[in-house]
């Protein structure tokens, strides 16, 4: 986005690694901790670091979302479903030799995917050469919005977007099935039936 | 928390602008970035700072779950709605550019329309839930 961005300098080098290095420490601290506040809150910093690590990628609208959701919302959430259960998690007393070994072995695999993966930022990626020059080139003139990424979202591929408002949407109504809140509202509080 | 003075004073102060800025995102989505879905969780989460702090009686009395159930719908509705209406003025399903005689003009209108209906689903949403599970023992 910056046209004055050359090569990376060493400066955005370790700016990278050290956001990489929190990053890993942050979801091994996750996943280590058996206090589950502890982990929410460290969850949360993951999400964090995740959104400066956006910004660093030039992802501004993801790193909004990023902060503002995993970093924001999803954190109160989690730490409202632990006020409503427990605080600590259950210690497995069987080692998860299995479990263990299939996400190793799933997680490799993935790894070696990545080895066919074009290098990053390559300009020759199939990414950058299918529909992504056109929108480039004729977002701004053929939706009159000049944020490219909001051009993307909800016109070109307005349908995704809507199908994501359904998810949200349904994700609502799951929760109030299950909660059932609005039911209670009205049996508790015969106020607000207007 | 009534007794925690400086949470209280701190909120009050930083809710306004928070629910302002929502607004701010969500209208300069097709500028800068952001959009409907950030303003929308922004806005939520000046809902949610008021009832973490004054307790979820305050954000029912401002935001009552069944009200916010059917600013839900009406936000996916919306989206849909404008989809639907591209079809009735003669283009496809979300093809913003029927809305206008300039097809530009058009797609610009229908990517503000639909971003409204995006920021009110998810504000209306978050907040539901956050209301379900902050009450919910």
């Amino acid at each position: 986005m910056d046209p004055q961005a050359e090569g990376p300098r060493a400066i955005d080098i370790y700016v990278d690694i050290l956001l990489l290095v929190l990053l890993v420490a942050a979801a091994l601290v996750v996943v280590t901790l058996r206090n589950l506040l502890a982990a929410a809150l460290v969850l949360g910093i993951y999400s964090l670091i995740m959104a400066v690590l956006w910004v660093v990628l030039d992802a501004v609208d993801v790193a909004f979302t990023e902060a503002a959701v995993g970093a924001g919302v999803t954190t109160v959430f989690m730490l409202l479903a632990i006020a409503a259960t427990g605080r600590h998690e259950k210690i497995a007393h069987r080692r998860p030799w299995l479990p263990i070994l299939a996400s190793l072995a799933v997680g490799g695999l993935l790894v070696y995917g990545t080895l066919d993966l074009p290098a990053f930022g390559d300009a020759q990626a199939p990414a950058q050469q299918h529909v992504a020059p056109h929108y480039l080139a004729q977002g701004e003139a053929e939706t009159g919005v000049p944020n490219i990424v909001t051009a993307v979202l909800a016109s070109y591929r307005g349908f995704d977007t809507l199908g994501e408002v359904t998810v949200i949407f349904t994700a609502g109504i799951g929760v109030l099935l299950m909660l059932g809140i609005v039911r209670r509202r009205r049996e508790t509080d015969p106020e607000d039936r207007e | 928390m009534t007794e925690h003075l400086v949470l209280r004073v701190v909120s009050k102060l930083l809710i306004p602008p928070i629910l302002l800025f929502a607004l701010y995102v969500q209208m300069h989505g097709d500028y800068g970035p952001g959009g409907g879905f950030q303003a929308g969780v922004i806005f939520a989460a000046g809902l949610i700072l008021y009832g973490l702090v004054f307790g979820t009686e305050a954000v029912r009395s401002v935001a009552p779950p069944r009200l916010l159930v059917i600013i839900a719908c009406l936000g996916l509705l919306l989206y849909a709605g404008v989809g639907v209406a591209n079809m009735i003025a003669g283009g496809a399903f979300l093809e913003y550019g029927a809305l206008s005689a300039d097809a530009t003009h058009g797609n610009h209108v229908g990517i503000i329309i639909i971003e409204i209906g995006v920021g009110v689903a998810v504000a209306a949403v978050m907040t539901v839930i956050f209301t379900a599970l902050a009450e919910w023992r």
